[in-house]
């Protein structure tokens, strides 16, 4: 078999499921509509931490139309979360809540409006508790107690791990700089609000479909939150309408609308409310970060010391990765020998925040590359020229012992200065207007499961019918990102047939081998390796077969144009249904796994599992800004984003990832917060929630850049978290240039510009930004040998390959 | 209370028992099973309902369909001609605008109400008309694309 060229790949096609979404044809969960089925509703909790002493269900039960009222007693006394090292959650919470809106009962009822009225029937008796509302109130407070578990009085995780000897490289430096940084906390906010319909069949065998990013670790959970054979449990993934990362976890609703199908026999569809999904959250942290940082006077950096409060809310949810995240990728961009990293998680009694859009890495991103820039200004270098001068090796290991592969952030770095006239423009804009860099990079899949185990973190069964059609099936979940098409371009580049020939069953747990789920961008790399190697042994068996037939050589034959066929000579060959016959006839039905695994890198140290990925994606940002001084208002005109994709597999959709990325960044840093008053989150709404529209999104310019990487199907990476972090960082560098104020605080709304400014006026440190750090005492580092600079090992390991 | 509602939806005359004070929405997703229409907020703050009655964008969670009666009532459902797509449908599946796809239906259907008074709009009439329709996936860049080839397109076929 010879491949010369590639014929789908490299193409910019519409999505598989475009067609079915433009005519509204796609089903979301909530739009699943089932014969004889009951409408649920969840009562939440109204205060942020108190003790349950009474519910009274009996007047919700005798409202005519309800068929079922349950508590946390109608459910298996199991605590769950999605980290085996978290387990603090409960689906309706028995004997206290800790924030408002936990769950507490759950009402199955003719219609939504019956459903309601019957949660207001119930009475439940709460007796307040001392709520804590941040991480120094937490902190203050060691004699209130949100969980029993953790590192300390209210704090979920404490860690402390130090690469190399940092305080000598911090002595070596010509300039060592210590700034302070705050990041508020956003929320994902998908268009869709979360949807769940549980069947119980008579079977005794139980089907969800849900707007789920993880329909595997769901039904992981599920099994064990209703003590039920995992084997009698199917979890389907509907087509999810925006996740972000607020679909990761198992919720409250997806369990109680299971258990309310097995008591009433029917099926129950729960559909949260906007308010409720502000309330869900798991979103992005809030963190508090302090970073001391050694430089050369060519600007670079000597070593790093970096600190991370995270204001986690009231559960565990992803919070142990999150925080690792928080210190994980500082290294992976630009050479920094030496690295020790603290990072605390406190818990407080709000929603609990967990993995949005980069999880974790947007806000040291931000603190870094502001960081950067106050350096480049202190040492007169030029902050484009200072980060192209210091850029991370390509395949090496970092400090913190990360492998690296391709790097194409210097071409990344190049093509915006260049798109974006920097050189003509940076600090020689006229007063009010700027223009800022920054760089980032994300990693193309977690390196670890969230479960420890040995089995394939993606896998593919494809099917080739003798029609000549081909079935994918794969547990991955499109989210709107297009994974389903991804799997079919890939397919269909191996088999050389269309897209179209190709229908991709995906995310049906009894169907489908397990995906664990599309977070940490590692669909298109796992699952689409997965792809490739089914694909690939699906087309040695048609291959082998048509040789046969055709008295050739298996490796004088290519698969081209829907015809399998002697390379240079098109006449002599059948066509791709021809060869199916062919082959089915000569071995049987013709069903192909594909398995992958991503290489095994982790770092041997406690956290050495959170960082580690195949690959990993670079980007590189410039955005202008206007920033009135009147107003305080910062209006962002013009982006540039160079995005190093390794290879764009359909550039089309890529370029839709960079967009959409850049979008949410700039809600990030401009407006969007994720804010509370007792408990009670201050704008629940998608008005006051403000996020950016047509109106506030400038005209984006996105570059892809190609390293073709040798870990990725096609030599792919991401593209659909890493370029929201370089954009949070140019902004505030380029309100800098504008204004020449600091605004180290996200998002920079009007009145921190307008305090700057006048600080500025006064002759005053024109900087907005935390002033103090909570007391805590960080535990002593593990301190571990700096990795930097060894040459990358275990490049493409496949564990699954034979 | 239920009403009997008499609604003109896609063309096409529907009968409905309802309760007076169901939205459009609700009727149209839960009694007409046209589940095209999307809901967001159910507040009138995301655009994502959007269908369009008299022609002219309509917020289907605010409105009460005893208002919409004798009125057309268009939904995304409307909008291909038998098997024909509609020229935006068409181009939101070649441009990759609908990521997700949640929010095409309002948008869609913003959109189409603006090249009916606008042949050829202008990228910043088109983001005036669409800022009304939040999007979280695209950055909205492939949509004002698509809009715009769209616009080109229905401007070949009339010229």
């Amino acid at each position: 078999m010879k491949k010369e060229r590639f014929s789908v790949v490299g193409q910019s096609l519409p999505k598989i499921d475009a067609w079915a979404k433009v005519v509204g044809e796609t089903k979301y969960a909530d739009d699943l509509i089932l014969p004889r089925m009951a409408h649920g509703k969840l009562l939440r909790s109204p205060h942020p931490h108190a003790l349950i002493r009474r519910i009274d269900t009996t007047r919700a039960r005798s409202l005519p139309g309800v068929y079922a009222v349950i508590t946390g007693l109608d459910l298996p006394r199991v605590k769950f979360g999605i980290l085996p090292v978290s387990q603090d959650e409960e689906a309706l919470c028995v004997d206290k809540v800790r924030m408002v809106g936990d769950a507490v009962a759950a009402v199955a009822a003719i219609d939504e409006e019956t459903a309601e009225r019957a949660t207001e029937l119930i009475e439940v008796e709460y007796e307040p508790l001392r709520s804590l509302m941040s991480i120094e109130d937490s902190l203050a407070h060691p004699e209130v107690r949100i969980h029993e578990y953790g590192d300390g009085p209210n704090v979920h995780k404490a860690v402390s791990l130090q690469f190399g000897d940092v305080e000598a490289a911090l002595a070596r430096a010509d300039l060592v700089r210590e700034d302070v940084f705050y990041f508020e906390g956003n929320t994902h906010m998908p268009m869709e609000q979360h949807s769940a319909v549980a069947h119980w069949g008579a079977d005794g065998k139980l089907t969800l479909w849900s707007s789920t990013q993880t329909p595997h670790y769901v039904h992981r959970l599920l099994a064990r939150i209703l003590d039920l054979p995992q084997a009698h449990i199917r979890v389907i993934a509907a087509p999810v309408g925006g996740g972000f990362g607020g679909k990761l976890d198992p919720f409250a609703h997806e369990i109680a609308a299971c258990r309310l199908s097995q008591l009433t026999g029917r099926p129950v569809k729960i559909t949260l409310t906007r308010e409720e999904v502000f309330y869900v959250h798991r979103g992005r942290h809030p963190v508090l970060m302090w970073i001391r940082t050694g430089f050369a006077k060519d600007g670079a950096i000597t070593g790093m010391h970096f600190r991370s409060w995270l204001d986690g809310g009231a559960y565990g949810s992803y919070g142990v990765a999150s925080t690792f995240y928080t210190g994980a990728l500082q290294t992976v961009t630009y050479k920094i020998p030496a690295y020790k990293f603290e990072g605390v998680r406190v818990f407080t009694n709000k929603p609990p925040c967990g993995p949005k859009r980069g999880h974790g890495t947007p806000q040291p991103r931000f603190a870094m590359e502001c960081q950067i820039d106050k350096a480049a200004v202190d040492l007169g270098l030029d902050p484009a020229e200072m980060r192209r001068q210091n850029l991370a090796e390509p395949f090496t290991r970092t400090a913190n012992h990360l492998t690296v592969t391709t790097i194409g952030l210097g071409e990344c770095i190049d093509r915006v200065v260049e798109a974006s006239g920097w050189r003509q423009k940076a600090g020689r804009l006229p007063a009010g207007k700027g223009i800022g860099i920054a760089c980032s990079s994300y990693l193309t899949g977690a390196g670890t499961a969230i479960y420890w185990n040995d089995m394939p973190h993606s896998g593919v069964v494809l099917r080739a019918d003798r029609s000549g059609l081909v079935a994918v099936l794969c547990g991955a979940t499109d989210i709107g990102q297009g994974s389903d098409s991804i799997l079919a371009y890939l397919v269909a580049e191996v088999l050389g047939i269309d897209p179209k020939d190709i229908r991709v069953h995906p995310a049906d747990t009894d169907l489908t081998p397990v995906d664990l789920g599309s977070y940490s961008s590692r669909v298109t790399l796992m699952a689409g390796n997965a792809a490739i190697q089914a694909a690939e042994r699906l087309r040695e068996k048609l291959v082998a077969a048509v040789a046969r037939k055709l008295e050739v050589e298996p490796g004088a034959l290519v698969a081209r144009d829907r015809r399998i066929f002697v390379d240079g000579d098109p006449d002599r060959g059948v066509d791709f249904a021809q060869a199916v016959v062919l082959a089915e006839s000569l071995y049987g039905v013709l069903a192909f796994p594909g398995s992958y695994a991503p290489p095994r890198r982790a770092g041997k140290y406690k956290g050495g599992g959170v960082g580690p990925s195949p690959c990993y994606s670079y980007s590189a940002c410039v955005v202008e800004v206007d920033v009135d001084e009147e107003t305080g208002e910062v209006r962002p005109t013009e982006i540039w984003i160079a995005h190093d994709v390794g290879r764009a597999l359909n550039p089309l959709l890529v370029e839709g990832q960079v967009e959409g990325s850049v979008y949410m960044g700039l809600g990030e840093v401009l407006m969007e917060e994720q804010v509370f008053r007792k408990g009670v989150h201050k704008i629940p709404s998608l008005l006051e929630y403000k996020s950016p529209t047509t109106l506030e999104t400038p005209e984006i310019h996105t570059i892809l850049v190609e390293t073709d990487d040798p870990e990725g199907p096609f030599g792919a990476k991401e593209a659909g978290q890493g370029p929201l972090l370089p954009v949070i960082p140019a902004v505030a560098n380029a309100v800098y240039d504008a204004a020449r104020v600091r605004i180290d605080e996200i998002p920079i709304t009007p009145d921190k510009v307008l305090k700057a400014l006048d600080l500025r006026r006064q002759g005053r440190p024109a900087r907005v930004g935390p002033e103090r750090l909570p007391l805590f005492a960080f535990p002593a580092a593990r301190v571990i040998e700096s990795a930097f600079g060894e040459p990358a090992q275990n490049i493409a390991e496949r564990p699954f390959s034979s | 209370m239920k009403t009997l509602l008499t609604l003109t939806v896609n063309g096409e005359e529907r009968q409905v028992l309802a309760p007076v004070h169901k939205t459009l929405l609700e009727v149209l997703r839960e009694d007409l099973e046209l589940t095209g229409t999307k809901h967001g907020c159910e507040l009138g703050e995301c655009g994502t309902c959007t269908v369009l009655v008299d022609g002219d964008p309509a917020l289907s969670c605010l409105i009460l369909p005893v208002e919409c009666q004798g009125r057309p009532i268009k939904t995304v459902e409307g909008m291909a001609r038998g098997s024909q797509l509609h020229p935006l449908q068409q181009a939101f599946a070649e441009l990759g605008a609908a990521q997700c796809g949640y929010c095409t239906p309002g948008i869609l259907l913003t959109a189409e109400a603006l090249l009916a008074s606008r042949a050829l709009p202008t990228r910043d009439e088109v983001r005036r008309a669409l800022a009304g329709n939040l999007c979280r996936c695209t950055g909205y860049t492939k949509i004002l694309d698509a809009v715009e080839l769209a616009a080109l397109r229905m401007k070949e076929v009339t010229a």
